[in-house]
């Protein structure tokens, strides 16, 4: 029994030091973050100083470290959404947000995205939804990338729909959108046949001026 | 949804941008801010210190004081602040659940006042955070033991009209209530010394003849002997029956374990007269004598010591089991060391591993009877590792035993574990109620909004203002967003209810799409009642969430069916019903203010309808569920 106690002694030694190495992990990766001045942003985005404030506020609340990594963006996201699951959403929607791709979003890059879709012109708006679109930012949006993007979307609702969800309404879903958008039908959407399509559909047009009060 | 995102509510309209490209149908208008207002700050004076924060920030939690306009009523114009006359310090943590979110008790503040604060601010203590919820919960069920401690001393006035058994079970419960059970008691404690007494001396040698070996006392005076046991058993037995007779619930008194003890006591003595002295039998009726000794436990019921004890060994079961497993894996291991080292000596008295069992047991609790030894160098020394080591492994789990022993001995606690677990279910209940109110609230505002819309319509101005303050800016923002999703996907967000009955009916039925018309009023009871009569069978989940879809309690013939759809208090839309399920293909040129196609499901509030034999089935209401699906136009 003395023996077992020596043996059990000499474990926490290794776990403390496998602890002390996570921590200092912890302690590099905790950047403190501080976004440019308050003028700079101003000038770079279309919001004005009040508004950069109440961003930044409710920014600062949830990511006290000044920068949101995926998890922290998907926790967020999510409770937007409690029916459903919006990880796989709020993953595509980290990366046309992250456009350094360096992993984290930090407030300039939040608050330039959000210029663009609630301030920008219709034709900025357009070339970001191409942006999320596009995963692989080659330039074409193919029937797959369009699949998972519909597929997300879809997550977005959960089980509990009315009328009950199908597998292959997402498929059908981005049938349709091809048939819209595929002008040449070369099974490729370009960011040109994007653009010129949605500006010939009254609907999207409509829906694009829908959250321009949003702040 | 949880305060802190709501800040990021702009951020989750403005992404679904995203989702625009790819809807075909039209979006949904989105909430107008009416008399939007620069977010303020406002004052807040608690008793002279004042505290300020934002508007928005109090705004977070509509169903509490500071959160909904109740808060006007403590508004001082003249100062332009609102005064509360209440605590300062229990404020604190009140403002900051709204910061923060979380819900902190602090440890000095005195229960009951923290209580009074949190009624009084209207927020639920369910909500305290993990990391406090503990010590509140211990806290508050010391406060409620105390009070029901000083409610027992006044419990003790006799009531009126209490029957025969009801006077008997109270005397056998409490013995202090009146004279007689008071003499009760104390001649059953008598006997049962008597008794045990009496087995004990029963194997005493007494004084022998002189040319015979001794004998116990019990083979000298065996008639004296057995008329006292007699007494005494017959005594317990009379006390058993009338204690069974008084019992409320017999059932559960004969299980409980006083009465098994009482059983357990009296059986022998019976056992033994029913059977005649039969030698074959006669070493297994010896054996049953044993058990007379339980009557000692009978002494529980007048000792609380002892049966705090018995509580304690119970409570800590878990402790008393590890101990008992660490002690057999030594023992195991220690024996087989010791058989190995010993085997090689002569003469060894470890001949087998079981047999070093023994000595491992005394060994390990510093017995050290020494009928075993071991001889060789290998041997000693593995034998002083396992006398220490037995020491160690004691003495770890006792003193967990003897702290639980005297905090319960200090709180004098009954059984009070099942209304804990009670209460805990109830927390866990409540809290799974307001996570998934989120999702409720929505499909509640989606038939607020519904009225909305049509209201709009109508253009009934007063009755709009009041449905759409039940929904802060906010609230209504974030169910614009759930709407556009459903817009783009085609589906609607239902709940888990709906969703099974949907998915039942998915393989049955086809839904037309038709224009409005009578046939789709029938299509619409038709699939009603067969909805209802299918419904019958599935349980309903618990009608305790507040945002649930009410009960319809509705008639039954196809065209009596047809009349009620009309008499229904639907009467603000006064629009036209359309089929159930509205597929739009075309993107229909529709005028955003006056036409928005959107189906809804809408819950007619009980008590819904006018005709007698809906009254009649209002009684019988809770079990029937009953959806009509009308859309706006």
């Amino acid at each position: 029994m003395g023996a077992l106690m020596v043996i059990f002694s000499l474990q926490p030694k290794q776990r403390r030091k496998t602890t002390d190495s996570v921590e200092d992990e912890l302690e590099l990766s905790a950047v403190r973050h501080r976004p440019e001045g308050l003028e700079q942003l101003e000038a770079q985005t279309r919001f004005s100083r009040k508004e950069l404030q109440i961003l930044y506020r409710g920014f600062k609340n949830e990511c006290p470290s000044g920068v949101v990594n995926e998890d922290t963006f998907k926790d967020i996201y999510a409770q937007f959404f409690p029916q459903g699951d919006a990880s796989t959403y709020a993953h595509f929607l980290f990366n046309a947000f992250d456009t350094d791709h360096n992993g984290s979003v930090s407030f300039e890059d939040f608050v330039m995205g959000l210029s663009i879709l609630l301030r920008g012109t219709v034709q900025e708006k357009l070339i970001w939804a191409f942006n999320l679109y596009d995963i692989n930012k080659d330039g074409y949006i193919t029937k797959e990338e369009m699949l998972d993007i519909m597929k997300a979307i879809y997550d977005m609702m959960g089980k509990c729909t009315y009328p009950v969800l199908k597998e292959e309404t997402p498929r059908q879903h981005v049938e349709v959108f091809f048939q819209k958008m595929d002008k040449n039908k070369d099974g490729v959407v370009t960011i040109d046949e994007f653009i010129d399509c949605c500006q010939n559909d009254e609907n999207i047009m409509r829906s694009m001026h829908l959250f321009e009060n949003v702040l | 949804m949880a305060a802190g995102v709501a800040a990021w509510l702009p951020f989750a309209r403005a992404a679904a941008i995203g989702w625009m490209p790819v809807a075909n149908l039209p979006m949904p208008i989105a909430p107008t801010e009416k008399n939007k207002r620069q977010d303020e700050l406002i004052i807040l004076n608690v008793s002279g210190r004042r505290f300020q924060t934002w508007r928005n920030t109090l705004d977070r939690y509509p169903d509490t004081l500071l959160g909904s306009s109740e808060k006007e009523f403590f508004y001082n114009e003249e100062t332009k602040e609102y005064f509360f006359d209440r605590d300062p310090d229990v404020f604190r943590s009140v403002l900051n659940f709204y910061r923060t979110g979380k819900l902190h008790y602090p440890r000095y503040e005195c229960i009951s006042s923290y209580d009074e604060e949190l009624a009084f601010f209207g927020i639920v203590p369910e909500i305290i955070g993990d990391c406090c919820y503990e010590e509140y919960k211990d806290r508050k069920r010391e406060n409620v033991e105390r009070l029901m401690d000083d409610q027992e001393d006044n419990k003790d006035a006799k009531l009126p009209n209490m029957t025969f058994r009801e006077t008997m079970w109270r005397a056998f419960e409490n013995p202090h209530t009146s004279t007689m059970a008071l003499v009760f008691y104390y001649v059953t404690g008598f006997f049962i010394a008597v008794s045990v007494i009496t087995n004990v001396v029963e194997t005493v040698p007494c004084g022998s003849a002189p040319n015979q070996k001794e004998v116990p006392c019990g083979e000298r005076y065996t008639v004296a002997f057995f008329c006292m046991d007699t007494a005494c058993v017959m005594i317990f037995t009379v006390e058993y029956l009338m204690r069974l007779y008084a019992a409320p619930n017999r059932y559960r008194f004969m299980r409980s374990v006083m009465s098994i003890i009482d059983v357990v006591a009296i059986l022998p003595y019976y056992i033994g007269l029913v059977m005649t002295d039969n030698e074959d039998v006669s070493g297994a009726f010896v054996t049953l004598r044993v058990f007379r000794v339980f009557r000692i436990f009978k002494f529980s019921r007048h000792s609380q010591g002892l049966r705090i004890l018995g509580y304690t060994l119970k409570s800590c079961a878990s402790e008393l089991g590890f101990l008992l497993f660490s002690l057999t894996m030594a023992i195991i291991i220690f024996a087989t060391v010791m058989f190995y080292a010993e085997k090689g000596s002569s003469s060894s008295k470890f001949t087998s591993i079981p047999a070093s069992f023994w000595y491992t047991i005394v060994t390990m609790t510093t017995l050290g009877y020494g009928d075993m030894v071991p001889k060789t160098i290998a041997g000693k020394i593995f034998g002083s590792i396992c006398s220490l080591s037995g020491v160690l492994v004691i003495a770890l789990p006792v003193p967990v035993i003897v702290s639980n022993f005297s905090r319960i001995y200090h709180q004098n606690q009954r059984a009070d574990k099942r209304r804990a677990q009670k209460m805990q279910k109830a927390r866990l209940a409540r809290i799974r109620l307001s996570k998934t109110g989120s999702s409720n609230a929505f499909l509640h505002s989606k038939r607020n909004g519904l009225f909305n819309e049509a209201l709009e319509l109508t253009g009934n101005t007063e009755e709009e203002k009041c449905l759409s303050k039940s929904t802060s800016l906010i609230e209504s923002q974030h169910h614009h967003l759930l709407h556009c999703l459903e817009k783009t996907t085609n589906h609607e967000f239902v709940d888990e209810q709906y969703y099974q009955q949907s998915y039942l009916e998915a393989g049955l039925q086809n839904y037309p799409s038709q224009s409005p018309s009578l046939s789709s009023q029938d299509g619409v009871t038709g699939t009603c009642c067969t909805r209802r009569s299918k419904k019958r069978h599935t349980p309903l989940p618990n009608a305790s969430a507040p945002a649930h879809m009410q009960p319809l309690t509705h008639t039954h013939t196809h065209q009596q069916g047809l009349q009620e759809l009309s008499t229904i208090h639907i009467q603000p839309l006064s629009t036209s019903r359309s089929s159930l399920n509205m597929r739009i293909d075309e993107p229909a040129p529709l005028n955003c203010q006056s036409s928005q196609i959107t189906t809804a499901i809408i819950s007619i509030p009980t008590p819904p309808v006018t005709t007698p034999e809906g009254d009649a089935h209002l009684p019988a209401g809770p079990t029937h569920q009953n959806v009509v699906k009308v859309s706006a136009l």
